[in-house]
């Protein structure tokens, strides 16, 4: 009991606990708020996709074509190429982005700046004690720049640089392995691949700052205690940092995918907009999102529903394959399966 | 919002008039040049400021049925039963035109006539290599090299693609029937970009392409441009004296829309087409009325200059008379009662 | 062994092998290490490289038209000499401004609650997985929903919707990454909180946000991102105007407002090379913008934690 030193250690005064209400209320409000959100936000599109579904019912989810004047609407080329290219796109860029994170959290280009500066016996100076730190701040702010990019501008730099890049290694691939499935058709110009390059490169950042958050949150102990058993570096990585970051790191991959799902201007230049379905990475394909952007702006009455349907079978990919992410994982042993 | 903004410049100072702002959206393809004409006319005018966005000529005819902006462009006008949905009335005026030209990438081969049969056979998937027989025969002395063709075609849905799928449905049955006249055109062949900008950088970057572009976007890129025939039987190039005769038959109705897609004479050239002002019979406002009465009159008359080198067909001088003449009898409504 | 002050000074442990406490690549762990370490500097240089290839064309592409003109003036007609994306950059501040003022407040507080839920909470769940899928959502879906509420209800295009629009793109994100790093807080500093009576709001507030606090930022910094390249969802929100936002003296809110993102989507898609040349400047001071926006937010970061 508190006498007439002071103590931290005491209850919550009457002031406290009503603030702690307030808060409370606060708090409860916010996140049903965010949740009636997405509640009317994916209410209204149903709601406006209610004349296409009756009209075309589930062939619309199985159909090939897209012609307006027909009025004849398939998005299975749409679906085929939007999981594709997001499928890809995460598999490369969450490898690499968690490469960089690793390489960031380790602090390597520190250390190199370090043995860099120790080359010249400055690593000690008072100029050169901040050197380090700062070499690894200035990647990480590199790597977030990325995020900063507009979608538009990687739409060009793929059209401008990409494209005329990649195009002699694509002609070489389809002469060589043209006979493959991978490779069986040549690349036109706008295709999957420069698609899943750009769209790489976009989610970058996403995966690379969340993951590091992650690795960087992994108490200082688990390290050191690794270390201190004998440990290598890649060992601790390998076995403690990695598992013990698991779950911040698949939040990370999570919505970097939603991401890659829903990402529309760079695709919407750069994939083709074919309505085709080939497993060559070469060919041109098109996705949902795309096909959002490249119609809705000269939609009539008539195909404006028809383009919320496309709309809420992507809102419906986005949430299997989240139910898919989050079963995976809890097998995988992270604790929440939300 | 505009009449508080009325009553706080009235508290102030009598002397300086109302800022009147006007806000358009719709079709790309004139953006370039009624952006010139704000500018000019804001010059002339600082209280009046107008603005506009290519939003597409469907998300602009959406926006003035909604009543959320002050005046639409629209390559494809619109439609009856559009018009019939604003209550305050559409009037349609045609500001300007321009043509769509087949441009394409042929190193050595300067100047390239194609045949009625050949371009639409391109089109249509028919015709696939740069030698075939339809193409050469039209291009004597012209050394075709034996590359496939690569058509590019717009993915996004365009005034653009309207125009020029209505004068391919015009001139082939075949494709009439499919894929038809449409924004979106289900086309048969050939890759997709996205904008004009998407088929310039396309048909840049590989050779054997041939794409379709409007023409000021194709003139002020020093694009190659192909001369076709027209239903005359002479091949045409794309001008400013060629698009007036195109248009000098495209019949306007009582409404001021009219289309040529296939024009007969023989200088024209045969894809050509006007682009149109949406605006509203009636406006509220008494002084926005006649700020937009002012702009039109001068985009009909001064600003037609700028026409030519910004790549658009200035209209034929009795289409003028007619939407100043069709501007005119836009009626106040009810008037604010404002300070004046 | 005896040390003897007239005898030379010997090496200890003479004749012994040290070679076994010596690091060595022989071994296969000091092997696989040094290859780990290798692999992950390679792999990083590799992603690193469209990374400067992108920021190597802004510069050299932007650099050309950078100016003080650029980056007062409003914008040029086609073909027209001068002009420049100051409106733009003003619009792009605010309705950026408007959206972080709705959506960092509401999305941290939401990450908040949902990192106090317990395990079996329904609604937390379904919260969560709501915004998950939400991050899926096509932008140009934010700006139709806006439209159809809010423009329809005013009547116009406005920066507030345009703001709005933006703030549901970042509002996923900033739940979800505030959610995490809350939760990433040692349990051990919220008990001992608890422990010495404090409410969970004075835990909150005197514990878990700052500790979580960079994490927090970082989510911030990459929604903003975001939603200052965003295009699609302002073309149905705000448009674009060629003016500037303010007249009399005041900002005017409620009417269609000029955007970086929007001024790089028009300018790119034309054939006039003055317009197309802005355009490229444009996003290159887009990037330095948000650039500056993760500076100043690790600073504030930074000095918080100084001051903990």
């Amino acid at each position: 009991m508190p006498t007439n030193h002071q103590t931290f250690a005491q209850p919550p005064s009457a002031r406290q606990r009503v603030l702690d209400q307030i808060f409370g209320v606060l708090t409860r409000a916010a996140a049903w708020i965010a949740g009636l959100l997405v509640a009317v936000i994916v209410l209204q599109i149903a709601w406006k996709a209610v004349p296409a579904v009756r009209e075309h019912g589930l062939s619309f989810l199985t159909g090939t074509t897209w012609d307006p004047k027909q009025q004849q609407f398939g998005i299975l080329p749409q679906i085929w190429g939007t999981l594709y290219s997001s499928l890809l796109a995460i598999v490369i860029g969450g490898v690499l982005g968690l490469c960089i994170a690793i390489f960031l959290s380790e602090g390597f280009l520190g250390s190199f700046a370090f043995r860099v500066l120790s080359l010249f016996g400055a690593q000690h100076r008072r100029w050169a004690l901040r050197i380090p730190d700062r070499a690894d701040l200035l990647l990480r702010n590199l790597v977030e720049l990325l995020a900063a990019i507009p979608s538009v501008v990687y739409g060009l730099w793929g059209i401008f640089v990409v494209i005329p890049l990649i195009r002699p290694w694509a002609d070489w691939l389809h002469a060589r392995f043209g006979w493959t499935a991978l490779f069986s058709e040549p690349l036109q110009g706008p295709g999957l691949l420069p698609a899943v390059i750009v769209l790489t490169v976009m989610i970058l950042p996403t995966v690379t700052a969340l993951s590091r958050d992650a690795l960087a949150s992994v108490p200082p102990k688990l390290r050191i205690a690794a270390y201190g058993i004998g440990a290598t570096r890649w060992e601790t990585m390998l076995a403690v940092l990695l598992p013990a970051a698991k779950r911040g790191i698949f939040g990370a991959i999570v919505i970097a995918f939603g991401r890659a799902l829903g990402e529309t201007m760079a695709l919407a230049m750069l994939i083709g907009n074919a309505n085709k379905i080939s497993l060559s990475i070469l060919s041109p394909a098109n996705t949902l999102a795309a096909l959002l952007a490249n119609s809705f702006p000269e939609a009539g009455p008539k195909e404006v529903p028809v383009l919320m349907f496309a709309a809420l079978t992507l809102l419906l990919i986005t949430l299997v394959v989240n139910v898919f992410g989050a079963l995976i994982m809890s097998r995988a042993g992270v604790e929440k399966k939300a | 919002m505009l009449s508080l903004l009325a009553a706080f410049t009235a508290c102030g100072s009598s002397e300086r008039p109302r800022l009147i702002r006007l806000q358009g959206a719709g079709a790309s393809f004139p953006a370039p040049l009624y952006g010139r004409w704000f500018k000019v006319f804001n010059a002339a005018h600082p209280n009046v400021q107008i603005d506009y966005q290519s939003v597409g000529s469907g998300s602009g005819v959406k926006s003035v049925i909604d009543g959320t902006i002050d005046f639409a462009a629209s390559d494809a006008a619109m439609t009856a039963e559009e018009i019939e949905r604003v209550p305050r009335g559409i009037q349609l005026l045609p500001m300007t035109a321009g043509s769509i030209v087949l441009s394409y990438n042929l190193p050595h081969v300067e100047e390239l006539k194609l045949s009625r049969e050949a371009y639409t056979g391109i089109f249509l998937g028919k015709i696939k290599s740069w030698d075939d027989a339809a193409i050469a025969s039209a291009n004597p002395g012209v050394q075709l090299p034996k590359l496939p063709i690569n058509l590019v075609v717009r993915a996004d849905s365009s005034g653009t693609s309207f125009v020029i799928s209505q004068h391919l449905s015009a001139v082939s049955e075949e494709f009439a029937k499919n894929p038809g006249t449409n924004k979106m055109p289900n086309w048969p062949a050939g890759t997709r970009a996205k904008g004009n900008e998407g088929i310039a950088s396309n048909l840049k970057s590989t050779p054997g392409s041939i794409g379709y572009l409007e023409y000021g976007y194709a003139e002020t890129q020093h694009m190659p441009m192909a001369s076709l025939q027209n239903k005359s039987g002479a091949f045409v190039r794309a001008s400013t004296e060629s698009g007036q005769s195109a248009l000098k038959n495209a019949k306007l109705s009582a409404d001021l829309v009219g289309w040529n897609p296939d024009p007969a004479e023989p200088a024209s050239y045969p894809i050509a087409t006007y682009t149109w002002l949406c605006v509203y019979r009636h406006y509220d406002d008494a002084q926005e009325l006649e700020a937009l009465r002012d702009f039109v009159h001068y985009g009909a008359s001064e600003g037609q200059q700028f026409a030519e080198s910004l790549g658009y067909i200035p209209l034929p001088d009795d289409v003028r008379k007619q939407v100043i003449e069709a501007v005119d009898k836009l009626a106040p409504g009810k008037t604010v009662a404002s300070s004046q | 062994m005896t040390i003897q002050s007239s005898q030379p000074f010997h090496e200890p442990f003479e004749g012994v092998d040290m070679s076994e406490l010596e690091r060595s690549l022989m071994r296969p762990r000091t092997f696989l290490d040094v290859a780990g370490s290798a692999l992950t500097a390679l792999v990083t240089g590799a992603a690193l490289v469209p990374l400067a290839s992108v920021l190597w064309m802004l510069v050299v592409r932007g650099g050309k038209s950078l100016s003080w003109n650029a980056l007062t003036q409003a914008p040029p007609a086609p073909l027209e000499p001068g002009g420049g994306f100051g409106n733009a950059i003003l619009g792009t501040l605010v309705m950026v401004g408007i959206a972080a003022l709705i959506s960092i407040p509401t999305g941290v507080l939401a990450g908040i609650r949902l990192a106090q839920a317990r395990e079996d909470d329904r609604i937390a769940f379904a919260i969560r997985f709501g915004a998950k899928v939400l991050t899926g959502m096509p932008s140009i879906l934010a700006g139709v929903f806006v439209y159809g509420s809010i423009v329809l209800l005013m009547g116009g295009y406005t920066a507030y919707a345009g703001g709005l629009a933006l703030a549901i793109l970042m509002l996923p994100t900033i739940v979800l990454t505030s959610e995490e790093a809350l939760r990433m807080v040692p349990t051990l500093m919220h008990e001992a909180a608890v422990g010495m009576g404090a409410t969970s709001t004075q835990a909150v507030w005197m514990v878990l946000l700052p500790t979580a606090l960079p994490g927090i930022l970082t989510g911030v910094v990459l929604a903003i991102a975001r939603a200052a390249g965003e295009t699609a969802p302002l073309l149905f929100t705000a448009l674009f105007s060629n003016y500037w936002l303010v007249a009399n003296g005041y900002l005017e809110l409620a009417y269609p407002t000029a955007s970086l993102a929007v001024l790089i989507f028009n300018f790119s898609s034309v054939p006039f090379e003055n317009q197309v040349e802005l355009a490229w400047s444009a996003a290159l001071v887009l990037v330095l913008m948000v650039l500056a926006t993760n500076l100043i937010g690790q600073a504030l970061a930074s000095r918080r934690a100084g001051a903990r």
